[in-house]
């Protein structure tokens, strides 16, 4: 599995994994639903770790397509919705 | 994976609609290739441009670091002449100064993330954009334009993500070093204007200064004055006095007043 960490590049992470980055995923999403923006940043950043940790990094010539994509690890819980949204943060 | 399935969903979706299509599937690769190039020069731009913000930090820093030893010093010369109340001035000032620093400190830093993060990325999308030249010139020599669909597909797998990724990375860069800018803006004002000298200053004017100099060049003239009552005098007339008397001498001398002395003397 191919994982983009927005503003880092991609990861690959084995499928066994997946499990418990799903946990940390959902911490993420109900700190974003909750607005509380300490408890994202904590959430978002053992999301990401957790898929550094695991991960190997592509070489920066491939050419794939990413299973998931993550915010940048400075992002705002804004900045989050903002890429759930139909419009934004990616310019045209 | 609902959170993290629905951004990578959307952002796909946003990338890949920004792809130029052509009639010819082959000729899609080259507009791809060319907004690739552009976004590789908008990117090292960006890399350039938050260089420019960080060395401008960097500057300002080292202003700021100059008028604090500046203040250390005058508080060390104010202690030397027994003035307390003019070095806890100067060290009230300095200690304003030093947290105008460290807030610049952290600026620094977040620059110099930036800046790394934006070099990664202009490396890595270099890397891909020329991956993906090769790609396009074997598929534009090998199929046919119906057969190239696929193979076109697959090549635009990665790059369009990588692109919508390295987008929002500069952009997102360029609001942070506008935000800095302001700031850093303001500060250059600061230092232009000399308000940092005084900072807490009442009356205005580095008064601090100044009455470190007005003390000093009193200091300067008791020192000199207390030289010339010492048996120092003659080590500084000694050489004046020939030069001096030289030139006028011969034409009064021989008159009258210095005959007369001149004959006591003998």
């Amino acid at each position: 599995m191919i994982v983009r960490i927005l503003g880092e590049g991609q990861l690959e992470v084995a499928d066994d994994r997946l499990e418990s980055l799903n946990q940390l995923d959902s911490d993420v999403e109900s700190a974003v639903e909750a607005g509380d923006e300490e408890a994202f940043r904590g959430a978002l950043a053992a999301l990401l770790d957790g898929v550094r940790r695991h991960g190997t990094p592509l070489a920066d010539d491939a050419l794939e397509d990413s299973d998931l994509i993550l915010p940048p690890s400075d992002a705002t819980i804004d900045e989050v919705r903002a890429l759930l949204s139909d419009d934004g943060l990616i310019p045209g | 994976m609902s959170m993290m399935k629905r951004i990578s969903t959307i952002f796909r979706a946003k990338a890949n609609k920004a792809l130029d299509k052509a009639e010819d599937p082959r000729e899609t690769l080259d507009y791809s290739y060319q907004r690739q190039i552009e976004m590789l020069t908008k990117v090292r731009r960006g890399v350039a441009d938050v260089a420019t913000s960080r060395k401008r930090v960097e500057l300002q820093i080292n202003q700021l670091q100059s008028q604090s030893d500046k203040l250390t010093a005058q508080a060390q010369k104010a202690i030397d002449m027994g003035r307390e109340d003019l070095a806890r001035e100067a060290l009230t000032r300095k200690s304003g100064l030093t947290g105008q620093m460290s807030d610049l400190q952290a600026q620094h830093a977040q620059l110099q993330r930036e800046e790394e993060k934006l070099t990664l990325a202009s490396q890595r999308l270099q890397a891909k954009v020329e991956s993906f030249r090769t790609r396009k010139e074997t598929i534009k020599a090998t199929y046919t334009a119906a057969e190239a669909q696929t193979r076109i597909n697959e090549a635009f797998s990665g790059i369009s993500e990588e692109m919508g990724d390295v987008g929002m990375a500069i952009q997102r860069a360029e609001d942070k070093t506008q935000q800095m800018q302001a700031r850093a803006g303001a500060v250059d004002e600061l230092i232009a204007s000399g308000a940092l000298d005084d900072a807490s200053a009442i009356g205005g004017g580095d008064d601090i200064s100044r009455e470190l100099d007005a003390m000093s060049s009193q200091a300067d003239v008791e020192a000199e004055l207390a030289a010339l009552k010492g048996g120092s005098t003659p080590a500084i007339d000694a050489p004046e006095t020939p030069a001096v008397e030289a030139a006028p001498a011969p034409s009064e001398v021989s008159d009258t007043e210095s005959a007369p002395v001149e004959k006591g003397q003998a």
